[in-house]
């Protein structure tokens, strides 16, 4: 295995650079196997100019990140591991000016495989706007 | 040519023509599309790749009366990582019905025949008039 025993997704945050720190993408709460951040709205992330809304970009990088990181809690390890496949549902569009809450869940962590899944709102859990599922590989193997 | 939204700038998005005047999006290498150290973001590469699905689905549907779409779903499929170099993309429509449309589109850095993605994706169309 290659990577940290632990994983600190609040310290994990706090250094970002690179694509989730241009997007804006903020930590927001975690348990054992799950990650929980939040994309502010920005209008520089408008995909349908007429309407403001987001475009679906950002919720995929968003929804990636806090099932990524589902996974390391999960392992309680940071592991080096890749999207293999990621499926993303939009129930709705995101409401422009609202805060767009992700959180994704590891529901089961095999040798090599992750499988999560997730959902995003932008206030209210109850009313989502989109729903992933997917899985990462790590080529050297998850700790079990 | 369709107007590009913002987050098309914010992944610094160029248009750029194929052989058969389809469009091409090319999106330079920057730390604003970064992942890991070296490699690109899957949110990135995803996000260029629904561009370039938009743009393609955009075109047909000009040529076929207009008309509005929302993304339903995508499939995204990650293939190799992304290096720090240019990766374009293109959008193929397999199938442009009445409501529905289905878009394919792929992304790749030096070789189109070796994509890094692929994605599959339903869009809901609502014609005008």
């Amino acid at each position: 295995m290659s990577g940290f025993a632990g994983f600190d997704p609040e310290r994990f945050f706090r250094a970002r650079i690179g694509h989730g720190g241009t997007l804006g993408t903020e930590y927001r709460a975690h348990g054992a196997d799950w990650a929980e951040l939040a994309l502010p709205y920005d209008e520089n992330l408008i995909g349908n100019i007429g309407t403001g809304v987001i475009a679906s970009g950002p919720i995929i990088s968003l929804m990636d990140m806090a099932t990524s990181m589902s996974v390391w809690l999960c392992a309680d390890a940071f592991v080096a591991h890749a999207t293999l496949d990621l499926r993303i549902d939009y129930l709705r569009p995101a409401t422009p000016g609202r805060t767009v809450i992700g959180r994704g869940e590891c529901y089961r962590l095999t040798r090599s495989i992750a499988f999560v899944r997730g959902q995003a709102h932008d206030g209210d859990p109850g009313d989502p706007l989109a729903h992933v599922a997917g899985t990462f590989m790590a080529p050297e193997g998850y700790p079990r | 040519m369709m107007r590009l939204p913002p987050y098309a700038d914010l992944l610094g998005l160029v248009v750029e023509h194929g052989d058969d005047g389809a469009p091409v999006l090319m999106m330079p290498f920057a730390t604003d599309v970064l992942g890991r150290p070296g490699f690109l973001h899957g949110g990135a590469i995803s996000g260029l790749m629904e561009m370039a699905a938009i743009v393609a689905l955009h075109r047909a549907l000009a040529g076929d009366g207009g008309g509005e779409i929302k993304p339903i779903n995508v499939t995204v499929d990650f293939m190799r990582g992304g290096r720090d170099k240019e990766t374009r993309s293109r959008g193929v429509v397999t199938r442009l019905g009445t409501r529905v449309a289905n878009v394919e589109a792929t992304a790749w850095q030096d070789d189109p025949a070796k994509p890094i993605a692929a994605a599959r994706m339903n869009y809901l169309i609502v014609r005008r008039g």
